[in-house]
């Protein structure tokens, strides 16, 4: 566990970067900081491995006083990841993931043993081993950034805006992996965003940090977008947070209704109101056909594929959206294994939706919500 | 007159002896490397610390630009009118030459130092220290390879530089290939003269030659895209513009 406690970064111009920042982050949990420039983030992020040294207030690790340990020893013990990753270009890919194996002293080949482990970990074929930083992409380098800062097993990893400088695409797959990553290893990270949506869909509590280094608020991402403490995290989470909030609510009992359903190569019945779901032989859902156009056997040119599929164990945001987009009006939702067990329409959903409690507002003193 | 030249070349008599051209080149060969040497040794660790801490930027601009004002000549006659009644033996002869020498071979080798060191990818800088690298591992581990292709820009610019002026030193009664300049010159033998200007121009080109392949050998290739893939566009710019920096002859 990170804690901090009444820590202040002010620099000799009189600027406070960090003003009287106190929050603990809790072992195994993703703690997010986010805020616009100027907000302190990064200088709280960076007063943790003591790259930045505190005007005043304590940071302890565990209970101990960082400010007390050696530098250098205290860096080794975390993983560190920054923006534009930060790889050697002298050094190939494999020596860049070794770099803090071989500071601790281990030896070479046990080092490249477990850094070859740790880039397919991190989904990298280890034929990029003996390749060049240089001679990656920006999302390939940001994965051996990860690989780096793991491969000495840190129990607590640094992270400065890692997926930030990628394109949306690669940057959501960064993150997806990130969040299966860390299911298997549960390191104790605090990681850096300006981007709220990232904040919500990676943090397991989230602190909202305003310029001038003030935590406006401290809590777990569905808290924060349903009781944003004030009208500066309100701004901030955004406009659609009602919608975005269902991400975190687990569908209930929709009340599903039974679909009928037609194979491939298969004839329709003209039974039903135009719209058929066609499903595999596995009776998963492949997608829509309109009864009255299909002249013959179901092919699969014929498919509507607008329709979104969810998850009957997901959260609420899936079921609405499944229903919103199906052209029949009738959200897809199957089991765990992708089979089909029935439709939702979208005022169904609704109905589910206003059923859901909130996340209760809770006192100030709370620890899930404390703000300043 | 081409004939001419080609004939004191050929000749066996100037390739053998105290006063032939082997001997020569092995002299000039030796006040350049000691020259070289002893630069080098006093300017890159005084170019990779000031890069390392960023203390004492200016000195390096500065020397960097009065190098380039300082005339050779003046300063070897100086110091030989300075030494030459304090020294003794070939010493005398040898010491006021090495001074101008080092003196013409520390800036550009010392620019590049830094240059090297400064450049290096800020992100890279950070990362090796958040990981945990002490400052002195930094500079070796990170700084100083990643530097090493404007280190050895720095010091081929010194070695053409100090070849070139090794010539000149046989003015203050050194050997070297300056010998044949001189000494033609003073019983109008431009055949010797021409020949010597030559072996020194040849001299210095295989010098650069061969640093050029210890360049590559030492050289990461990560640094100089000779890996195959994307290359590293703005780092090549970048690299080509201290080269001027480092270069005062280039300019």
């Amino acid at each position: 566990m990170i804690v901090f406690d009444g820590v202040t970064k002010e620099y000799p111009d009189g600027t406070v970067a960090v003003d009287h920042l106190s929050l603990e982050a809790p072992s195994g949990k993703i703690t997010v900081l986010v805020g616009p420039s100027g907000c302190g983030k990064t200088t709280s992020l960076r007063m943790i491995n003591r790259m930045i040294h505190p005007t005043s207030g304590t940071i302890t690790l565990d209970g101990k006083d960082t400010g007390r340990m050696k530098e250098s020893e205290l860096r080794r013990g975390m993983g560190y990841v920054i923006q534009h990753a930060g790889l050697f270009p002298h050094r190939t890919v494999l020596d860049n993931v070794g770099t803090v194996p071989r500071l601790l002293g281990m030896d070479r080949r046990e080092t490249e043993r477990r850094s070859l482990e740790l880039l397919e970990r991190v989904g990298l074929p280890t034929a990029f081993a003996k390749r060049y930083p240089a001679q990656l992409s920006g999302g390939q380098q940001q994965r051996v950034g990860v690989a780096r800062a793991l491969a000495a097993d840190p129990p607590v990893m640094l992270m400065d805006e890692p997926f930030s400088a990628v394109d949306p695409v690669v940057r959501e797959q960064l993150q997806d992996e990130f969040l299966r990553l860390q299911g298997d290893l549960g390191k104790t990270i605090v990681f850096v965003t300006h981007d709220i949506d990232e904040a919500i869909k990676l943090g397991d509590q989230v602190a909202v940090l305003q310029v001038g280094g003030h935590l406006a608020q401290l809590a777990d991402p569905a808290y924060l977008l349903a009781h944003p403490v004030n009208d500066f995290v309100a701004d901030f989470v955004g406009r659609d947070r009602g919608y975005r909030a269902l991400s975190f609510q687990p569908t209930p009992h929709l009340p599903l209704a039974a679909e009928s359903t037609v194979s491939l190569g298969e004839r329709v019945s003209d039974r039903d109101d135009g719209w058929v779901l066609v499903v595999d032989g596995d009776n998963h859902p492949l997608g829509w056909v309109q009864a009255e156009r299909v002249r013959g056997e179901v092919t699969t040119e014929m498919l509507h594929r607008g329709g979104t599929v969810a998850r009957a164990s997901g959260p609420l945001r899936g079921a609405l959206d499944a229903a919103l987009s199906s052209p029949s009006r009738r959200g897809v939702i199957v089991d765990d294994s992708g089979a089909l067990v029935g439709t939702v329409k979208a005022h169904e959903v609704l109905t589910a939706i206003e059923e859901t409690a909130r996340p209760e507002l809770v006192d100030a003193d709370h620890p899930g919500a404390s703000s300043s | 007159m081409i004939q001419n030249i080609v004939r004191w070349l050929t000749d066996p008599e100037h390739w053998s002896g105290s006063e032939g051209i082997p001997a020569r080149l092995g002299e000039h060969l030796w006040y350049s490397g000691l020259a070289l040497a002893i630069a080098a040794v006093l300017a890159i660790p005084a170019g990779l610390a000031i890069g390392h801490t960023g203390r004492g930027r200016f000195l390096v601009v500065n020397l960097a630009g009065a190098a380039r004002a300082i005339p050779s000549l003046g300063l070897l006659y100086l110091m030989v009118l300075w030494l030459f009644p304090k020294l003794s033996g070939d010493v005398a002869f040898l010491v006021p030459s090495l001074i101008v020498l080092v003196v013409l071979a520390i800036p550009p080798i010392m620019a590049g130092a830094y240059a090297g060191v400064e450049g290096v990818d800020p992100a890279a800088r950070d990362a090796a220290k958040g990981m945990g690298m002490t400052g002195s591992q930094v500079l070796g581990r990170v700084e100083v390879p990643n530097a090493l292709p404007l280190i050895f820009s720095g010091f081929r610019s010194a070695a053409l530089q100090v070849i070139g002026t090794t010539t000149i030193a046989a003015v203050a009664g050194t050997g070297g290939l300056g010998r044949f300049l001189i000494d033609g010159q003073k019983i109008r033998e431009f055949p010797q003269m021409v020949a010597g200007a030559l072996l020194v121009a040849v001299l210095a080109l295989l010098v650069d030659l061969l640093l050029a392949v210890a360049q590559r050998y030492a050289v990461s290739p990560g640094l100089t895209g000779r890996s195959r893939g994307r290359s590293n566009t703005p780092k090549v710019v970048e690299i080509g513009a201290l080269r001027r920096t480092v270069d005062p002859q280039a300019s």
